[in-house]
């Protein structure tokens, strides 16, 4: 029998006042009146804890446009799991915050788009950063530590030193910068987003020094930008190995992209119960282990580290989602990103950005 | 880089880690922003003592009593450990 996961992330809504060309939701998203009531939620959650998971990420969308949020926080709360809310920090006021600090919210994951309120807005879409700033202020007033979280590419990627000093002000502990992953929206907007390599040269020993010199103060967390390496980034400890996520529409995932492998059998909270989807679906079942790999990552020593790499991003470039993640320089189909990189780095004409929106 | 911890620093919980009981896995369990850690009975108790207070030595002292046989050594280096996966802060 599989390890029991250790987190839910729940994503509450996929509704946003934002528009991120990267986001990670999929191109589909669930509209309003498909989503999960609060009753379900609870359950949701009370099977989550049963099957033994212990932090609940209330994300989104923007999980703040949800009016049963604060409800929801007490429940997770009161099942003793840690509960952190991801947040774009757009409907924060100080007493919104102060409700859910109350409530049981333990840590709040703040996104910024970029350095300055220029560059922010305009990748954000909207208005965003001044209400940011507003948020991570009552955030650090209220005691609870924050993490920032900046998704890097091209059009960010050269004020990584600025970003830095911003997550600085604003009062956080941690810092992820992670470069963007090619799913989903960010797949349909990979040519405006794929940085270029003197972008990623510049940028590494800017990230390196500050972790050096924040060291016990900020912690900063970089991800790689994978089609510029040689070997993948891991999955996360392995496919339905630690987390498990539930859609707005109840859908269960073993990873939060895994909509994109449209050969995988989704299967739902509506019908069957997390239990039994995390221990017996195909879904979950399907890239666990060892077993599932063919060559060159059945005989590869680097398994045990990177599980073979990304089965979204297998599936996305190569058709099969049990192939080598093609990023790696051992897989046949390395050629593939290799192209993209030459055509899309720096394309002649850059597209304009799709913004997010529902359909 | 495993920092080293002195026997006169004193460890205390960081802000924003939730200590707890997990029925499902019967185990102590420390929770925080990017993870769970599962204890085992020892580090359980030394977590449990990392009050802002003791030093590294006193918990050494008071886990002395429970278990026989705990170096100071042992609990500076499970110390040094929660400190890297930012369970626990130490000053002095
Ligand atoms: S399959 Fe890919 S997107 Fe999904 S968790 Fe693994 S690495 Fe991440
Ligand atoms: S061959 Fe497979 S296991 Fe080996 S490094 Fe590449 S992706 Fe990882």
């Amino acid at each position: 029998m599989a390890e029991a996961p250790f987190g839910l992330l729940a994503e509450l809504t996929h509704r946003c006042p934002l528009q991120c060309g990267y986001c990670s939701n999929p191109v589909e998203l669930v509209r309003r009146n498909a989503e999960l009531d609060t009753e379900s939620w609870r359950r949701v959650f009370d099977q989550a804890r049963s099957l033994g998971a212990l932090q609940i990420h209330l994300s989104g969308g923007e999980p703040l446009l949800r009016p049963d949020l604060p409800d929801l926080v007490t429940h997770a709360n009161s099942l003793g799991c840690y509960v952190n809310l991801v947040t774009s920090g757009v409907g924060l006021s100080r007493d919104r915050l102060r409700e859910l600090a109350a409530r049981g919210v333990d840590h709040v994951q703040l996104s910024l788009q970029d350095a300055t309120r220029a560059g922010n807005d305009r990748i954000a879409g909207i208005k965003a950063f001044d209400r940011k700033v507003d948020a991570a202020a009552y955030i650090r007033d209220e005691g609870l530590p924050l993490t920032v979280n900046t998704v890097l590419h091209r059009q960010n990627l050269d004020n990584i030193a600025g970003i830095i000093a911003m997550a600085e002000e604003m009062g956080a502990e941690r810092l992820e910068l992670a470069n963007t992953q090619y799913y989903g929206w960010a797949l349909r907007n990979r040519a405006v987003l794929l940085p270029t390599r003197e972008q990623l040269a510049h940028a590494d020993p800017i990230v390196a020094a500050a972790q050096e010199r924040l060291r016990g103060r900020m912690e900063i967390v970089y991800v790689i930008a994978d089609y510029h390496e040689a070997h993948p980034k891991p999955c996360m400890y392995g496919w339905g190995a630690r987390q498990l996520t539930v859609a707005p529409n109840g859908d269960v995932l073993p990873c939060p992209a895994a909509t994109v492998i449209s050969s995988l059998q989704i299967e739902n909270v509506r019908d069957s119960s997390l239990h039994d989807i995390w221990h017996n679906s195909p879904s979950f079942n399907a890239f666990r282990g060892f077993e599932w790999m063919k060559d060159p990552c059945r005989s590869c020593p680097r398994k045990e580290i990177d599980f073979g790499g990304c089965r979204c991003q297998a599936f996305q470039l190569t058709g099969d989602a049990a192939a080598t993640d093609p990023v790696c320089s051992l897989s046949p189909e390395r050629s593939t990103v290799d192209l993209i990189l030459q055509t899309e780095m720096t394309p002649d004409v850059v597209p304009a950005m799709a913004m997010r929106k529902m359909t | 880089m495993t920092s080293v911890v002195a026997l006169d620093a004193v460890p205390r919980i960081r802000r924003g880690v939730k200590c707890t009981y997990d029925q499902i896995r019967e185990a102590h369990v420390v929770l925080f922003p990017e993870g769970v850690l599962v204890l085992n009975e020892t580090a359980a108790s030394v977590v449990s003592l990392c009050d802002g207070v003791r030093s590294v030595g006193d918990i050494a002292l008071s886990l002395g009593d429970v278990y026989a046989g705990v170096q100071p050594e042992d609990i500076a280096e499970l110390v040094a450990r929660l400190v890297e996966r930012r369970v626990v802060d130490v000053d002095g």
